[in-house]
C-alpha cells in the first residue's frame, strides 16, 4: 500500500502550484482553473486523512466541496462571460471597478 | 351639586383639544359657539358650586377632589387635585364670567381675522390654565397653571406674529416672567423642604402649628412675591405689560387686565397665613404695591396710546390690590381684584370698540370728539372711567376705599402704613386724572381724526356693544356686595364669604367718625382728579402744553417712562446679548463646532488611508487573504 504521506505531499504540491498559478497568470480563466486545482488539492488531503482515520466525515466534506465547486464553476464562468461582454477583456489588471 | 366643581377647568380644556385637532375643518360659526359655550358652561358650574358652597358648613372647607397621583418621587408627592373654597370660587367666577363676556366680544372683534380658530383655541387654553391656577389644591399644580397662563399670554401677545414688534413683545413678556418664576419656584421648593408638602391645607396647618421660623417665613414669602411681581407686573418686573398691548384688544382685557395679571394677588391671598407670619414680607408687599400704584400712574399721565394708558392703569390698580394684601386686608385686595376685573375689562373692550370704529387707530392725538359717533361706546367707557376713578356709588370706590381704610387703620400701629396710605391717596388723584384725560382727549374736544378714517367711522356691531353694556352694569353694581363697615358690619357679604379662608389678624378698629372722614377724603380726591383733568383738557387746554414746556425734563422723563426700558436694556439685556455673542463666537463656534468638525475630518482622513488597501485588483485581495491564512497557520503551529 502507498503510504498516506505521499498523497499528502502530492496534495501540498498541487496546492502550491495552484496558488502560484493564481498569482502569476493574468487571464481570469486560468486563474479560475488554478482555484479548481487548489480545491482538488484540498479534496485529496481530506480523502487521505479520512481513509487513514477510518472516518466518513472527510469523505462527506469532499462531496460538499465537489458540489460547491460545480456551482461555483457555473457562476464564476457566467461572471467572466459577462465581464468579457462588457469590457472586451478578461485580464485581471484591467478590472478594478471596486477601487477605493 | 357642589361635587362637580372639578369639571370647571376641564370643559374649556376639552374645547381646546377639539379646536386644536379639528379646528381647521370647522366652520367659523361653530368655533365661536363652542368656544363661548365651553366658558359659559364653566361659569354655570362655578355658580352652582359657589351657591352650594354657601350652604356647606365652614368646617368642611375646602372641598378637595383628588383626581390622581401625579408625581411621586421619594418623599415628594404631588396630586392632580382640585380644591374649591370661597377664594377659589371668587376667582373661578371672575375668570369664567368675565372670560365668557370677553369671548363673546371677541366673536365680533376678531370676525375678519385669518387666525380666528387659532385665537379661540388659545383663549380656551388660557381659561383652562387660569382655572387650574385658581383651583389647584397644591402649589405645584398652581405653578402648572401659572406657567400655562404665561404660555397663553406669550402666544396671544404674539398672535399677530408677522408683526415684528408683536413677536418681540411676546418674547419680552415670557422672559421677564421667567425671572419672577425662578423666585416662585425657589419659594415652592423651600416650602416643600421645610414643610414636606405642597398641599395648601397641609401648608396652612404647618404654619399655624409654628413649623416655620419668622426668618424662614420672610424668605419664602419674599421669594413667592418675586413670582407675583413678574406675573402681576409690579416694580421691578412690570416692563412687559405695556408692551403686551401688541396683542388683540380682547386679550389685553382678559389676560392683561382682568385675570392673569391678578394671579399674584390671588397667590398672596392664598398664602395669607405666611404673609401674616412675616411682618417684613407683608411690609415689602405693601411698599412695592404702593410705589407701583403711584409710579405706574405717573407714567400713564403722558402716554398717547390709548391701550398703553390702560396698561399702566392696570399696573397701578394691581399695586392697590397688593397694598390690600400687604396691610392684611386680603379680602379687600380680592374685592378690588373682583371689581377691577369688571371695569378694567370694560375699559379695554370699549377701547377696542374705539379702535374698531377708527380702523385700528390707537393714538389719542388722532381722536377727539368721538362722543357723537359712538353712542354706546362712550357712555360705557365713561362708566368704566368713573368706576376706576373711585367716584362714590360705583364699584371701584368701595373696593379702593376698603383697602385705603385698612391701610390707614394699620397706621395706628406703625407710621409706615400712613406713608402707604398717603401713596394710595396720591395714586387715586392720578388715576382719576389720567382716566379723565383719556375720556376728554378721546371723546370730547375738537376732532383730530384722519379724514380718510372718518369716512368709515361706525359704532361696533351688537355682539361687541352688548358685552360692553353688561360689563358697565356690573361696574356700577359689583361693589354693593362689599359695603364699607360704617354702613353696617353685616353688609360686607364679600368679606364674610371669604372669612373662612382669610383670617383677618390685625383687627384694628377705627372710630366711625374717622371712617366717614376717610370715605370723604377718598371721594374728594377722586373728584379733584376729575376736576383737574377737566380744567386741563376742556376748559383751558393750554395748561398741559405750558406745563410740558416749563418742565421739559419731567415731561420727557414721564413720556419716556423713566427710561426704565433703556436702563434695563443697558444693564441686563445688552450685557447678556453681548456675553452670549462672545460665548457663541469663542465657545460654540470654536470649541463645539471644532470638536464636531474635527471628528469628521479625522474620520475622513482615516478612511483615505484605508482606501489605499482597496485597490480593486483581485490579486491584491487574494494576496492579503493568503497572508492571513499563513499568519493564522503559523500561529496555530508554533
Amino acid at each position: 500500500m502507498i503510504p498516506p504521506n505521499y498523497f499528502l505531499i502530492l496534495s501540498v504540491i498541487l496546492f502550491v502550484l495552484g496558488s502560484v498559478a493564481f498569482f502569476v497568470k493574468k487571464d481570469l480563466i486560468t486563474m479560475f482553473m488554478s482555484i479548481e486545482i487548489m480545491l482538488n488539492a484540498a479534496n485529496l488531503a481530506f480523502i487521505t486523512l479520512a481513509r487513514s482515520a477510518n472516518s466518513a466525515d472527510g469523505q462527506i466534506i469532499v462531496f460538499f466541496i465537489i458540489t460547491v465547486a460545480a456551482a461555483e464553476a457555473a457562476v464564476g464562468l457566467a461572471i467572466i462571460l459577462l465581464i468579457f461582454r462588457q469590457k472586451k477583456t478578461i485580464k485581471s489588471e484591467d478590472i478594478k471597478l471596486m477601487k477605493g | 351639586m357642589t361635587e362637580i366643581f372639578w369639571l370647571i377647568p376641564f370643559i374649556p380644556a376639552a374645547s381646546t383639544l377639539i379646536l386644536a385637532v379639528f379646528g381647521k375643518n370647522l366652520p367659523k360659526k361653530y368655533v365661536s359657539f363652542q368656544a363661548c359655550f365651553a366658558v359659559f358652561a364653566s361659569f354655570v358650574i362655578a355658580a352652582i358650586s359657589a351657591v352650594g358652597l354657601l350652604q356647606t358648613a365652614h368646617a368642611s372647607y375646602p372641598l378637595v377632589k383628588n383626581l390622581f397621583s401625579w408625581i411621586q418621587a421619594g418623599s415628594f408627592q404631588a396630586n392632580l387635585s382640585l380644591m374649591f373654597d370661597p377664594l377659589s370660587a371668587v376667582m373661578a367666577l371672575v375668570v369664567s364670567g368675565v372670560g365668557f363676556i370677553i369671548h363673546v366680544y371677541s366673536v365680533g372683534y376678531m370676525a375678519d381675522d385669518e387666525g380666528y380658530t387659532r385665537y379661540f383655541t388659545y383663549l380656551n387654553l388660557f381659561t383652562f390654565s387660569m382655572l387650574i391656577l385658581v383651583m389647584g389644591s397644591n402649589l405645584v399644580l398652581m405653578f402648572v397653571g401659572w406657567e400655562g397662563v404665561g404660555l397663553c399670554s406669550y402666544l396671544l401677545i404674539g398672535f399677530w406674529f408677522e408683526k415684528h414688534s408683536a413677536a418681540n413683545a411676546g418674547k419680552k413678556a415670557f422672559i421677564v416672567n421667567r425671572i419672577g418664576d425662578a423666585g416662585f419656584l425657589l419659594g415652592i421648593l423651600f416650602i416643600f423642604i421645610h414643610i414636606g408638602s405642597a398641599e395648601f391645607t397641609a401648608i396652612n396647618q404647618a404654619i399655624s402649628g409654628g413649623a416655620l421660623s419668622a426668618g424662614l417665613a420672610t424668605l419664602i414669602a419674599i421669594l413667592l412675591f418675586v413670582g407675583a411681581t413678574g406675573k402681576s407686573a409690579q416694580i421691578p418686573l412690570y416692563v412687559w405689560l405695556p408692551d403686551a398691548m401688541e396683542g388683540p384688544t380682547p386679550v389685553s382685557a382678559l389676560i392683561h387686565a382682568a385675570t392673569m395679571v391678578t394671579a399674584g394677588v390671588y397667590m398672596v391671598s392664598r398664602m395669607n397665613l405666611l404673609y401674616t407670619l412675616s411682618e417684613t414680607a407683608a411690609q415689602v408687599v405693601a411698599l412695592v404695591g404702593a410705589l407701583t400704584a403711584v409710579y405706574a400712574a405717573t407714567m400713564a399721565l403722558t402716554q398717547n396710546d390709548i391701550k398703553r394708558v390702560l396698561a399702566y392703569s392696570t399696573i397701578s390698580q394691581i399695586g392697590y390690590m397688593f397694598i390690600g394684601c400687604g396691610v392684611g386686608a386680603y379680602a379687600a385686595g380680592m374685592f378690588h381684584l373682583y371689581t377691577h376685573a369688571f371695569f378694567k375689562s370694560l375699559l379695554f373692550l370699549a377701547a377696542g370698540s374705539v379702535m374698531h370704529a377708527l380702523s385700528g387707530e390707537i393714538d389719542m392725538k388722532k381722536m377727539g370728539g368721538l362722543r357723537k359717533y359712538l353712542p354706546l361706546t362712550y357712555p360705557t367707557f365713561l362708566i368704566g372711567a368713573i368706576a376706576i376713578a373711585g367716584v362714590p356709588f360705583f364699584s371701584g370706590f368701595f373696593s379702593k376705599d376698603a383697602i385705603l381704610t385698612k391701610a390707614f387703620a394699620q397706621g395706628q400701629d406703625s407710621a409706615f402704613y400712613y406713608f402707604i396710605w398717603g401713596l394710595g391717596i396720591l395714586g387715586a388723584v392720578l388715576t382719576a386724572f389720567y382716566m379723565f384725560r383719556l375720556i376728554f382727549v378721546t371723546f370730547h374736544g375738537e376732532e383730530r381724526i384722519d379724514p380718510e378714517i372718518k369716512k368709515h367711522i361706525h359704532e361696533s356691531p351688537k355682539i361687541m356693544t352688548i358685552p360692553l353694556v353688561i360689563l358697565a352694569f356690573f361696574s356700577v353694581i359689583a361693589g354693593y356686595i362689599g359695603l364699607p363697615v360704617v354702613l353696617g358690619e353685616k353688609l360686607n357679604f364679600f368679606g364674610k364669604f371669604l372669612e373662612p379662608v382669610i383670617k383677618e389678624v390685625h383687627e384694628v378698629h377705627l372710630s366711625l367718625q374717622t371712617e366717614w372722614t376717610l370715605i370723604a377724603v377718598a371721594s374728594v380726591v377722586a373728584l379733584l382728579g376729575i376736576f383737574i383733568a377737566y380744567v386741563f383738557y376742556i376748559r383751558s387746554p393750554m395748561i398741559p402744553r405750558n406745563l410740558a414746556a416749563r418742565f421739559p425734563t419731567i415731561y420727557k422723563l414721564l413720556f419716556n417712562k423713566y427710561y426704565v426700558d433703556e436702563i434695563y436694556n443697558a444693564v441686563f439685556v445688552n450685557p447678556t446679548v453681548k456675553g452670549s455673542e462672545i460665548i457663541y463666537d469663542n465657545f460654540d463656534l470654536k470649541v463645539i463646532d471644532g470638536a464636531v468638525n474635527g471628528t469628521a475630518t479625522a474620520t475622513g482622513f482615516t478612511g483615505k488611508i484605508l482606501s489605499y488597501f482597496q485597490s480593486g485588483l483581485i490579486k491584491d485581495y487574494a494576496l492579503i487573504f493568503l497572508l492571513g491564512v499563513i499568519i493564522f497557520l503559523a500561529y496555530l503551529l508554533f
